[in-house]
């Protein structure tokens, strides 16, 4: 809290969350506040000013404040700590460390209590990268740490003004956050103090550099994602279903698998139980790509359902603000929150104490531009120090009753460049991920036809058949269930079953089978090389029977061999008798 | 020094509106009626020095002049093993007669838990109802609903996993039950045995609305701070639908904006955070929370049941009085099928379920009139063992026996090889002639 901070305040009026506060001297939109209550402070932000009045959402529960509380104004807004220590960390939607809060209070969350998201104690190896005499800017390298699996970079302050030149840098050492690493004189000759650690509102975006256009492929290891409906680095995702579809077990499966160098969970307004197994789990389980555990490249902010719902709000912001600080260093990174409807949730139940005229479905009509304001925050920046570093963003979207009208699920479309929609009908048949292939799309797609490459270009057209085969095989069975299979022609069985094997041994992937719960590129090209000679292949069957046997047993042989680990001396031989079928 | 007032200035719905000085958002007032009932009242919401009252009670009769006493608290509840027989009101005075529990108050509607020292559940609660153990087998610790229509034996079913559980502690909440559904759950504990273990909150039909918000919070507080000496506590709620028509009432006649059907926009929030309070405390007690929620009109997307499935762990769908194998789901079951049960548990439980989908086909293929193969007749005659001895709620079995019943009833059915399970759960579990 600053000491030269003049305005003060107190408490006029309260409901719920929503105090109204008779200040004097000066109060900032969104300034943070603290109220003083029962001898706690309990942390708010100012979300209107009215004349002498503001009116201010306090992020805790409220019993207990009455009229003539004090109000302390902070001058600062919403701010996100950075600096080394962020990956491995546990916060809440205000970056609390939960674990250090659980050491301090034990079982239950304590109102008023706010502890540094950073450990000021713990010393990292700084290397410098910038000399004396350097010319820096905002967010110019001045050196670097190692933290976790990454190098990460420690930066000139992102509210630096203007250009400036180093005085003074440490020599490679051993520092805490705290200490002082460099001297930067600003061109009005004031000399800045830097240390390893800055704080940044978390409403604004960090993104210091030039934009690039998202044309590389996020690896997931879904074959369903990365096949037909991919995601770009620095692109966006939604993943809409209804409840038991299964979004949360394909936002884990994405964390686990995906191909970033740091991984934001945010876990907003969900089932606590759900990020107990993240928590458990992770720092046992290997990451394949670094060989060190998963939680070493990841940070969880986790504002679950029953912790104050004013704080889901931020919860998205401050997780967004850590991937983005990592993006400024050069490293691809992604941000899952699950889920964005409990956000937009919390927006509405704020919106309706303001009294705000509201939207569709009570909804406040800023809702859509605050979802693409969200999702904008990602993207590919090459910064000024020549890396390119790029923000994946990934939003379940929770839609009530399952219905895609709504309009959380249509504010977002608007703004995404992935769909994958989860289906009822697709979980009910057990066919896993339920992402539905009828109504999900990508626009990625084509953009990963790289024309230097030309296998890149032949993928994409071999994907759009199989694609095409679907929908046709679709309609058919759609057919068929009506006229019943006399009426259909040999060909269009042969289609629809076709559609079928392809949905089946590809677009399905088991994960609870070790080995097929993640594909890596190069098995997936192994795959889909042998799906596009099924679909090409012209057959001829004596009768139905005959094609559906067919169809079924080289279906069966195809799913035992996505069980069997490439290793394994099996592999081979299961690969030689499909082909074999499939030539024959 | 409590201050007493004597002057109301404006009454609405279940609010009132006095002016008083000092009053906490939260508190708890004491109101005293002139026709000699009293009430208590809690601190929603004050403008200055204007201050407004939700009466527990609902303002009916209550006058300008009556008066109204701050009791410096919010509200709380009793606490300890005296409850334990004991039945309670929505405000938490007992209405079985017995004396009031003054001892170990606590606030109610306390801080949520941290998740970082939530532990994953890995323990099994039982039931000795085989479409719950067997199919879809409860963990400690774990939410869930069951899905069901005005009618239908939910209630029966409580009683019944209330009677046959493990659990050291039961708490049950009940929510504008009928008096009858009342005097069912009392006789059928005190008969059962389980009345000694047991404590409850009811709000009837009749009583204040307000009364019915305050029972899951009553009832959660309770189980919480048994859970915590150590207690594995199973908490019964019914019906949580009248709870989110209760919050629907007071929201609408606080004119508050409604989003979906008339409900509060804050629905999933009031519901998740008690649902939330389930827990499996490291080194010491647990909370299980299995709760009735009745669809209006059967449908599944209405407000209430969709955003209860958002936030548990499964559903349980009792329709015709029996638990439906098809829909239900307990999304932890894997946490201890074949680990803290017998190791054939899951995969015998799988090809039972994958067969009875079989037979209910053939049992179509017949109402159709279709000439029935052999195997047709198989899965029939399975499909009708399956119904009496599993399906059935007045089952009640350890799940080992669960497990022999089930291999027992496959024996009698089919051949050793048509039941698609593992030779080696069939040499060591199976009930077939060697």
């Amino acid at each position: 809290m600053s000491v030269d901070n003049n305005t003060k305040g107190k408490i006029i009026a309260a409901q719920g969350n929503l105090m109204t506060v008779r200040f004097n001297g000066d109060v900032r939109q969104n300034e943070l506040v603290y109220v003083k209550t029962e001898g706690i402070s309990l942390k708010g932000e100012v979300i209107e000013i009215n004349g002498d009045t503001a009116k201010v959402q306090v992020f805790e529960p409220t019993r207990g404040i009455k009229y003539g509380d004090e109000v302390v104004f902070d001058r600062e807004l919403l701010s996100v700590e950075l600096g080394p220590g962020l990956l491995k960390s546990v916060y809440d939607g205000l970056q609390n460390p939960l674990e250090d809060i659980a050491k301090e209070a034990g079982y239950f969350l304590p109102r008023g209590m706010y502890l540094s998201p950073l450990d000021k104690e713990v010393k990292w190896k700084f290397t410098p990268i910038a000399k004396p005499g350097d010319s820096v800017e905002r967010a110019s390298y001045l050196g670097s740490v190692p933290e976790a699996v990454i190098e990460h970079k420690i930066m000139v302050p992102f509210n630096f003004p203007g250009k400036g030149t180093i005085k003074e840098i440490k020599p490679a050492g051993e520092y805490t956050v705290l200490d002082e690493i460099a001297k930067i004189e600003d061109e009005t000759g004031k000399v800045h103090s830097v240390t390893m650690t800055q704080k940044w509102p978390a409403k604004f975006p960090i993104r210091f550099g030039e934009r690039l256009f998202p044309d590389k492929p996020l690896y997931t290891a879904c074959r369903i994602i990365d096949g037909p409906f991919p995601v770009a680095k620095g692109g966006t995702f939604c993943t809409p279903g209804p409840f038991g579809a299964g979004k949360t077990v394909l936002q884990h499966q994405i964390s686990k698998n995906a191909h970033a160098q740091v991984v934001v969970i945010v876990a907003c307004g969900e089932r606590a139980g759900e990020v107990v197994e993240v928590l458990r789990e992770f720092p046992k389980l290997d990451d394949p790509q670094t060989g060190k555990k998963l939680m070493d490249r990841t940070t969880i902010i986790c504002n679950t359902s029953s912790m104050p719902v004013a704080a889901r709000e931020s919860s998205i912001y401050v997780g967004t603000t850590i991937a983005e600080y990592y993006r400024q260093m050069g490293i691809d990174t992604l941000l899952l929150a699950d889920s964005t409807s409990r956000w937009a949730q919390a927006l509405r139940e704020m919106s309706g104490r303001l009294e705000e005229i509201p939207g569709e479905e009570a909804f406040p009509a800023y809702l859509s531009s605050r979802i693409a304001e969200f999702y904008e925050r990602a993207g590919v920046v090459l910064n000024k120090n020549g890396d390119a570093g790029s923000l994946t963003i990934g939003g379940s979207v929770s839609p009530a009753g399952g219905n895609f009208e709504e309009p959380v699920t249509q504010s977002t479309l608007a703004v995404v460049g992935c769909f994958l929609g989860l289906s009822r009908s697709r979980s009910d048949a057990r066919r896993f991920p339920a992402i539905d292939p009828l109504i999900s799309w990508s626009k990625y797609l084509d953009r990963f036809r790289d024309p230097k490459v030309e296998s890149s270009g032949k993928r994409i057209d071999t994907i759009k058949m199989a694609q095409k085969n679907l929908v046709e095989g679709d309609e058919i069975g759609k057919k068929m269930s009506v006229v019943g299979e006399e009426g259909i022609s040999m060909e269009d069985i042969i289609t629809y079953l076709k559609g079928e094997f392809y949905d089946a041994v590809y677009l399905q992937q088991n994960a609870f089978d070790k080995v097929d719960t993640a594909t890596d590129a190069n098995r997936q090209q192994e795959q889909l090389d042998i799906v596009e000679m099924v679909l090409r292949k012209k057959y001829n069957f004596e009768n139905r029977d005959a094609a559906r046997k067919y169809f079924l047993n080289l279906t069966d042989k195809f799913i035992q061999w996505n069980y069997t680990a490439r290793e394994v001396a099996e592999y081979k031989e299961q690969k030689v008798q499909i082909l074999e079928m499939v030539k024959g | 020094m409590l201050k007493t007032y004597n002057k109301i200035e404006k009454i609405k719905g279940s609010i009132a509106q006095v002016k008083a000085e000092n009053v906490t958002l939260g508190e708890l007032a004491h109101v005293r009626l002139k026709d000699g009932r009293s009430t208590l009242a809690e601190v929603i919401s004050f403008n200055e020095d204007d201050v407004n009252l939700q009466i527990y009670q609902g303002t009916k009769g209550v006058s300008t002049g009556d008066q109204i006493k701050f009791l410096g608290r919010p509200m709380q509840v009793a606490m300890g093993d005296s409850l334990l027989g004991r039945v309670f009101n929505g405000s938490g005075d007992p209405i079985d007669n017995g004396p009031e529990i003054m001892e170990n108050k606590i606030d109610i509607g306390g801080p949520s838990f941290n998740p970082s020292k939530r532990i994953i559940a890995k323990r099994m609660v039982k039931t000795n109802i085989p479409m719950i153990d067997m199919f879809n087998t409860l963990v400690i610790s774990q939410k869930i609903p069951i899905f069901s229509v005005a009618g239908e034996p939910y209630n029966d079913l409580l009683a019944r996993i209330a009677s046959q559980t493990d659990a050291d502690v039961i708490v049950l909440g009940g929510m504008g039950l009928k008096y009858d559904d009342y005097e069912f759950f009392r006789k059928y504990f005190s008969e059962s045995g389980a009345l000694e273990k047991t404590t409850m909150f009811i709000h009837t039909a009749s009583d204040p609305v307000v009364e019915c918000i305050l029972v899951p919070d009553m009832t959660l507080a309770v189980a919480e701070q048994f859970a915590i000496q150590n207690k594995n506590v199973l908490v019964l709620l019914t019906d949580m639908t009248a709870f989110a028509d209760a919050q629907k009432e007071i929201s609408i006649s606080m004119e508050m904006v409604p989003s979906n059907r008339g409900y509060p926009g804050s629905l999933y929030s009031d519901l998740a955070s008690r649902y939330e309070k389930a827990v499996d405390i490291d080194g010491s007690g647990s909370i299980t929370i299995i709760a009735v929620t009745t669809m209006p009109g059967n449908d599944v997307t209405h407000p209430v049941p969709d955003n209860t499935g958002y936030i548990t762990e499964g559903q349980f769908y009792l329709n015709g009085g029996v638990i439906n194998p098809f829909g239900s789901l307990s999304r932890l079951k894997q946490n201890v099928m074949g680990k803290a049960t017998r190791e054939d548990h899951g995969d015998l439980a799988n090809a039972m379920i994958r067969l009875y989908a079989d037979a209910k086909k053939a049992r179509d293929r017949e109402s159709m009139g279709f000439r029935l193969s052999e195997w047709d007749k198989k899965l029939i005659k399975y499909e009708e063992l399956f119904e009496e001895r599993i399906m059935s709620l007045e089952v009640n079995l350890d799940i080992i026996e669960q497990l022999d019943l089930g291999w027992e009833i496959l024996a009698g059915c089919f051949d050793k090889n048509e039941t698609g399970l593992k030779n080696e759960w069939i040499n060591k579990f199976g009930k077939w002639d060697k």
